[in-house]
């Protein structure tokens, strides 16, 4: 029983994970880069719904949805700004702004709402179903629908919609999308938007767990669901998505039956035996050299 | 070609132009903070500055050869520091009463932080150089995270009875006299501080010499066409695995070296010191300083450690405003405009000492 | 074919799949000692991954390479080079952030070897070996018209010259067999006729063998001594330019019909 509790906790992290690489991936398959201020639009998220639940008195679903919100704009105004005009620049330069951008987006939170952790109301009953002597929290059930419910709508809007086929297309090949009429900038921006509004959501599914909100709160989650997208491949949505839960079960299987302090560790070490086995990460594609 | 008589090789040579550069860079540097120094015209907390600063520049040009000259992504250069680091304060700590000198055992821990870091280098790069771009990146970060994880876990100590070690739990006991070297997450502490600046600036030397050496040599040529062509280079009889090799292992003996110093300038040191930020914040000093470019690496190390210094008079905006010079610098750098303008500002400078 | 010549290379029934395609089937050819042969045949036909299994980027799934009569099953591409295949590209793969120079110096990578810490330690051994690399590469460049380029960085080079550049690589590492993927293409007739006096002297002077993939049939027919003419993965003929010249199935496989 205790197995099945940890494994079903460990979808339940992995379910945040998920949603957090999604952004990952989803921005890689298109931009090919690296965004690492995805973490901090989380943080930022958290923010957004924290304030509004407790300072404005906003109900929780309105909360999440101008968190979603304002997450979105703030994505698509840091790929405006920041990565619009290094498009043709190295991939290495990219890197190095998006780390700018995190370090400027946990500062600014740091300046403007202080260092200070403050305390994410509970929006999600405690308790939870009991069933043979196995409980459920609420928090956990929510989370892995919600989790289940964005894959769903995600690969449904990319495989069956005008604009997910034309992201589709931009990552295979953006010069034959070009000729083929689509704005690939217009796509990139798209592709921020989804993946930042995501950010929010998983920030406050984040917050009903570990209920804390801090300027470093989105760094860790975030490396870890960079990690998972890697997992399952980057660059590919149902691996990003398989990535995410393996990640949460392992770390929360490593946490209980080997040791707190190395759950991290071996969450990593996992990885490099799943990259040395499969290079290209679960459902990535090998790409060969033309010779 | 032309050749001017009289003067050595290298000054006149292109290729050995730039080893020159950065020596004359660093003597220049070592002299005038010397003498800044001696007539007191140094602020406290600049003299505090000085040996990290020479740490990082150690660190910082291992890393370049690593992304710039091989051409790797490496996210996790803080790990060897930090292996470099321990290894140097357990060493010093435990030698404390064998070799009173403090000089040798400062070279003696210098050496051991490079050597030990150089054996994580080839261990950890026998996985991650068979990966490639991205992946191989994000297996040198979590080598970061997990080298970084095993340290805060250990625990390690000294007395009469000889060396005690314990892993995750700390079950050392130590009997009365006995010295903790290494205390899980709190690290280091009551390490005796035999670092200085002058060993600092002998090691961005040595470490120069190193790299540029080896750069202008068949192993150099052989990393390099690695980089640039993989296929053409192995149709060469350039064996890939091995020339990558060499240059990360010599990339985290530089760490190492660095790291050591490093722990041997504080009093106490806690393991998530080297966390993924260092390792970020070398990147950003290999990426700005330019790929390859060695004097650029000590520059925007320098510039980038100082500045937040420099922006205390800002307090709270400092690091807000580093991240925007971060930005800014990035995108202007790959600005087309500002590109076209610097290579003719640089073919005129170039006109002007040729004519 | 002359007798008394030994072959350098015995390819025997060579074949490959690339899942479940068939891209090269049954092939066998020899290329003797001293000997220009040339690889010809329709766009698609597998001339290029014919050379690319002969150094090993692809891994053959049938038949046997023979070189210097040396079964060769075992060897990776760095291992090729070392026993005596050197190539040049289809599409020029060169190191384009070193100079001419130094891209001629990678070729004699495992030729003249000394150790990283010979190097970084400047040892005596450093400054001979080094003295020699670069003499010889000073003769390689001379010879390939690129003694005013050395310093110059290998991507500022003009096509023609960047083709020139890549057979001097190749050739520094002295190579028994040397491995040319049409190495005329894009240059002009005046080009074309340099290169091929070119090629002679190459197969004189660095007593080499030469394989060579060529569109221009001036070029093929003007500089080899045997010809091996592949369709669809197959060889269809085999034999001296004028039996190829002549030959109905070669005629039909390269008009349609």
């Amino acid at each position: 029983m205790d197995f099945l509790s940890y494994l079903i906790n460990g979808l339940g992290l992995g379910s945040v994970y998920a949603i957090i690489a999604l952004g990952y991936t989803m921005v890689y398959g298109i931009a090919k880069m690296l965004n690492f201020a995805h973490g901090d639009v989380i943080m930022i998220g958290a923010y957004v719904a924290f304030f509004s639940i407790s300072d404005l008195g906003l109900p929780l679903i309105p909360a999440v949805l101008l968190s979603v919100a304002v997450c979105t704009l703030l994505g698509v105004l840091i790929e405006r700004l920041a990565y619009k005009p290094l498009r043709s620049a190295s991939a290495l330069s990219v890197l190095i702004t998006a780390i700018g951008v995190s370090y400027f987006l946990q500062n600014a939170a740091q300046l403007l709402w202080s260092s200070s952790t403050k305390v994410f109301p509970g929006v999600i009953p405690s308790g939870g179903i009991t069933w043979n002597g196995l409980t459920v929290s609420w928090v956990t059930m929510i989370t892995i629908s919600v989790c289940l419910v964005v894959m769903t709508v995600l690969i449904l809007f990319i495989n069956y919609t005008k604009t997910g086929r034309a992201m589709r297309a931009c990552s295979e090949d953006k010069g034959a999308a070009t000729l083929m009429g689509i704005s690939v900038n217009r796509m990139i921006s798209i592709t921020f938007a989804i993946g930042s509004g995501l950010a929010a959501f998983a920030s406050v599914l984040l917050c009903a767990t570990y209920p804390s909100v801090n300027p470093t709160l989105g760094a860790m989650p975030g490396i870890k669901a960079f990690t998972a997208a890697v997992f399952g491949g980057i660059g590919s949505i149902p691996g990003a998505f398989l990535g995410g839960l393996l990640l949460g079960v392992i770390e929360i299987l490593a946490r209980a039956y080997i040791s707190t302090q190395l759950s991290d560790a071996i969450v990593f070490a996992v990885l490099i035996l799943i990259l040395l086995i499969k290079p290209t990460g679960l459902l990535g594609k090998k790409l060969r050299e033309k010779v | 070609m032309k050749k001017k008589i009289g003067l050595p090789a290298f000054l006149t040579d292109r290729k050995y132009r730039s080893r020159t550069t950065s020596f004359a860079f660093v003597i220049f540097g070592w002299v005038i903070l010397e003498i800044m120094m001696n007539t007191g015209s140094l602020s406290s907390l600049f003299t505090s500055l000085l040996v990290p600063v020479c740490c990082y520049i150690v660190a910082a040009i291992g890393l370049n050869l690593n992304v710039g000259i091989s051409g790797e992504l490496n996210l996790g250069q803080a790990c060897f520091m930090s292996v470099g680091a321990f290894t140097a304060v357990c060493l010093s700590g435990s030698l404390a009463q064998t070799i009173p000198s403090p000089v040798i055992r400062l070279i003696l821990s210098l050496f051991a932080g490079a050597f030990v870091a150089a054996v994580f280098g080839a261990l950890i790069g026998i996985p991650v150089l068979k990966l490639e771009g991205d992946y191989l990146a994000i297996v040198t970060l979590a080598f970061g995270q997990i080298v970084k994880s095993l340290i805060t876990n250990t625990f390690f100590g000294i007395d009469d009875a000889g060396f005690h070690f314990s892993f995750v739990e700390n079950k050392v006991e130590l009997m009365p006299g006995g010295k903790m070297l290494l205390n899980g997450p709190m690290g280091a502490t009551g390490t005796e501080r035999i670092s200085n600046f002058t060993t600092g600036i002998i090691l961005i030397l040595i470490s120069l010499l190193v790299v540029f050496h080896l750069i202008y040599s068949r192993s150099g040529r052989a990393i390099m066409a690695a980089r640039d062509n993989r296929i053409a280079a192995e149709s060469v009889g350039i064996g890939i695995f091995r020339t990558k090799m060499l240059s990360f292992v010599i990339s985290s003996c530089l760490a190492g070296a660095a790291g050591a110093l490093y722990g041997l300038n504080y009093s106490t040191l806690v393991p998530a010191k080297f966390d993924f930020n260092t390792s970020i914040l070398l990147l950003v000093y290999v990426v700005l300083g330019g790929l390859g470019n060695m004097t650029g690496t000590i520059i925007a190390t320098v510039v980038l450690v100082l500045l937040p210094e420099l922006l205390r008079s800002m307090q709270d905006y400092r690091m807000l405003i580093y991240a925007i010079v971060l930005i800014l610098i990035m995108l202007l750098t790959n600005n087309e405009t500002v590109r076209t303008a610097l290579q003719r500002i640089r073919r005129k400078v170039r006109g002007k000492t040729n004519g | 074919m002359d007798e008394r010549k030994t072959p350098v290379l015995e390819v025997q029934e060579l074949g490959i799949d690339f899942g479940g395609l068939t891209a090269v089937n049954d092939l066998s050819m020899e290329v003797y000692d001293g000997e220009i042969v040339g690889l010809i045949g329709p766009n698609g036909a597998g001339k290029t991954t014919v050379f690319n299994m002969l150094t090993k980027v692809y891994q053959p799934t049938r038949g046997t390479i023979r070189f210097l009569g040396e079964d060769t099953a075992k060897k990776n591409v760095v291992e090729m080079n070392h026993a005596g295949i050197a190539r040049t590209f289809q599409n020029i793969r060169l190191f384009s952030g070193l100079s001419v120079a130094d891209n001629v110096k990678t070729g004699f990578h495992g030729r003249i070897p000394y150790s990283p810490l010979t190097a970084i330690f400047r040892l005596p051994s450093y400054y001979r070996k080094e003295k020699e690399i670069d003499e010889k590469t000073k003769a390689l460049l001379e010879i390939f018209g690129l003694s005013e380029e050395a310093d110059n960085l290998a991507s500022n080079l003009p096509y023609g010259a960047q083709r020139r550049l890549e057979i001097a690589r190749a050739l520094a590492s002295q190579p028994r067999l040397l491995l040319l993927d049409e190495p005329a293409a894009g240059m002009n007739p005046q080009e074309t006729e340099e290169l091929m006096s070119m090629i002679r002297l190459v197969r004189d002077r660095f007593e080499t063998s030469i394989l060579l993939i060529e569109h221009d049939m001036k070029l093929v027919m003007g500089i080899c001594e045997r010809i091996t003419v592949l369709n669809y993965g197959m060889m269809l003929a085999q034999g001296t330019p004028d039996e190829i010249q002549a030959n109905p199935e070669v005629i039909k496989a390269y008009l349609g019909e």
